[in-house]
């Protein structure tokens, strides 16, 4: 558990010396969501409606953006067998990197989401769904994602392959996340979409890191 | 006094190429071994075999008797270090050394790591980024490890050619380093190009194979 602390703080600390890096997948989320409304047209009850879609979609692209390099550097630098050899499991290493990947991809997401919803002209209650929705799935964006990071770890086009690999996974995620807020708009509950989302992450928080493991211990 | 390391019947292969069979070694605390054969011969691979990050095709080793998988301290008293140091370019020295000794479980406080870069050398550049260290600099951060161990309970050192990029000061200081921890009763299993000769130690040497696909491996 110590270890997982130190490896989480060792990688905010490395965004930290890298800010142009670490703001990159939510400059992405922004400037592409908000390219939309120039593309499709100001018509706002259209823009209202496509709106959870559109934050959603950049919001999964954006989660995508920084996975090839959540292993890539500490395995061509030699971090990943230090971390390998260390006493601690490769399971539990595999979590806290896919904390860290949440921590600097996702929640940097979950917090510009509610400015997108201005963008949009969501109602308040709506843009609160949106950001629960987010906060309940990009977590298993970010678990499922360093899975399909440690599958292609060394490889040659890694990113593509990292895309084709995680993106079909994510569908799920994508479809009861939009869902949820696109429901509520149009007066129906959303409590079904946020359950299935809750599940969908605990699949992925049990599943994941055990596979994560197993990839890396492949890989390296 | 570590535990004796053994290895049985250990079998090798890259691809349908095999590296070494029937390997049969021991390495014994206040006993250093020098691991060694031509380019290609699988040193790296016996050392990542011995570390725990690869498998071996058939063969065991047992640590103290007990199957390395099932030998609980034996990741505690293993210090690998690889070709690659496993130092953040982004990360101080400093920074560096402190994550990688946290990492394996053992904090130091920050006198013991500035003692620890002075001894190698390298305390007046602590405090720049790693990426700006010459790659001996970077190889004697690495090495620092090593000397951080001097009050420790010796275990066990697997290094991948230690001497690699070092000039004649810091070779003659890690050899210090190799011939006090053999000397408290640690065992050390290293590759190494250039002839080592510490004064007064029991030094096995150990041969790889140097033609693919015969027999032969053993103790010279």
């Amino acid at each position: 558990m110590n270890a997982c602390w130190i490896i989480l703080q060792r990688d905010v600390r490395l965004a930290s010396r890298r800010p142009s890096d670490a703001l990159m997948p939510v400059v992405f989320f922004v400037v592409t969501a908000s390219l939309f409304p120039l593309g499709v047209g100001p018509e706002p009850a259209t823009l209202r409606q496509i709106a959870p879609g559109i934050v959603w979609v950049c919001a999964l692209l954006s989660s995508m953006l920084s996975l090839n390099t959540l292993y890539a550097g500490d395995y061509s630098d030699g971090s990943l067998e230090q971390m390998l050899t260390s006493n601690t499991h490769p399971v539990a290493v595999a979590g806290a990197k896919a904390v860290s990947h949440w921590l600097l991809s996702g929640l940097p997401l979950i917090l510009a989401s509610p400015v997108l919803g201005l963008l949009f002209d969501l109602p308040p209650s709506q843009i609160a769904l949106l950001v629960a929705s987010l906060a309940l799935g990009t977590p298993t964006l970010s678990l499922l994602g360093s899975l399909g990071a440690a599958l292609t770890l060394g490889l040659r086009n890694a990113a593509l392959l990292i895309l084709l690999i995680v993106l079909p996974l994510s569908i799920p995620v994508l479809i009861f996340g939009a869902g949820a807020v696109a429901s509520y708009a149009v007066g129906l509950p959303s409590d079904g979409h946020f359950y299935l989302l809750g599940a969908l992450l605990l699949l992925s928080a049990l599943g994941a890191p055990v596979a994560t493991a197993a990839a890396l211990r492949i890989s390296v | 006094m570590c535990d004796v390391l053994r290895a049985e019947q250990l079998t090798v292969r890259r691809g349908t190429e095999v590296l070494f069979q029937a390997l049969d070694f021991e390495l014994q605390p206040g006993q250093m071994t020098w691991l060694r054969g031509a380019n290609g011969s699988g040193k790296t691979s016996l050392l990542r075999v011995v570390a725990g990050l690869a498998q071996a095709d058939s063969g065991r080793l047992l640590w103290g008797g007990v199957p390395l998988s099932q030998a609980e301290d034996y990741r505690a008293k293993l210090t690998y270090l690889g070709h690659a140091n496993g130092l953040k370019d982004d990360l101080t020295a400093m920074e560096s050394l402190e994550f990688l000794t946290a990492l394996h479980g053992r904090p130091y406080r920050p006198e013991r790591l500035r003692a620890a870069l002075g001894h190698m050398g390298v305390a007046h550049r602590r405090t720049l980024p790693v990426r700006w260290l010459s790659q001996g600099q970077r190889r004697r951060v690495a090495l620092a490890r090593l000397a951080l161990q001097t009050a420790d309970a010796p275990g066990l050192w697997v290094l991948d050619e230690p001497f690699d990029a070092l000039d004649d000061a810091g070779v003659a200081c890690v050899q210090g380093l190799l011939v006090q921890h053999v000397q408290r009763g640690g065992a050390v299993l290293f590759t190494s190009h250039i002839p080592v000769a510490p004064p007064g130690i029991a030094l096995q040497t150990l041969q790889t194979l140097q033609l693919p696909g015969t027999t032969g491996a053993g103790k010279a």
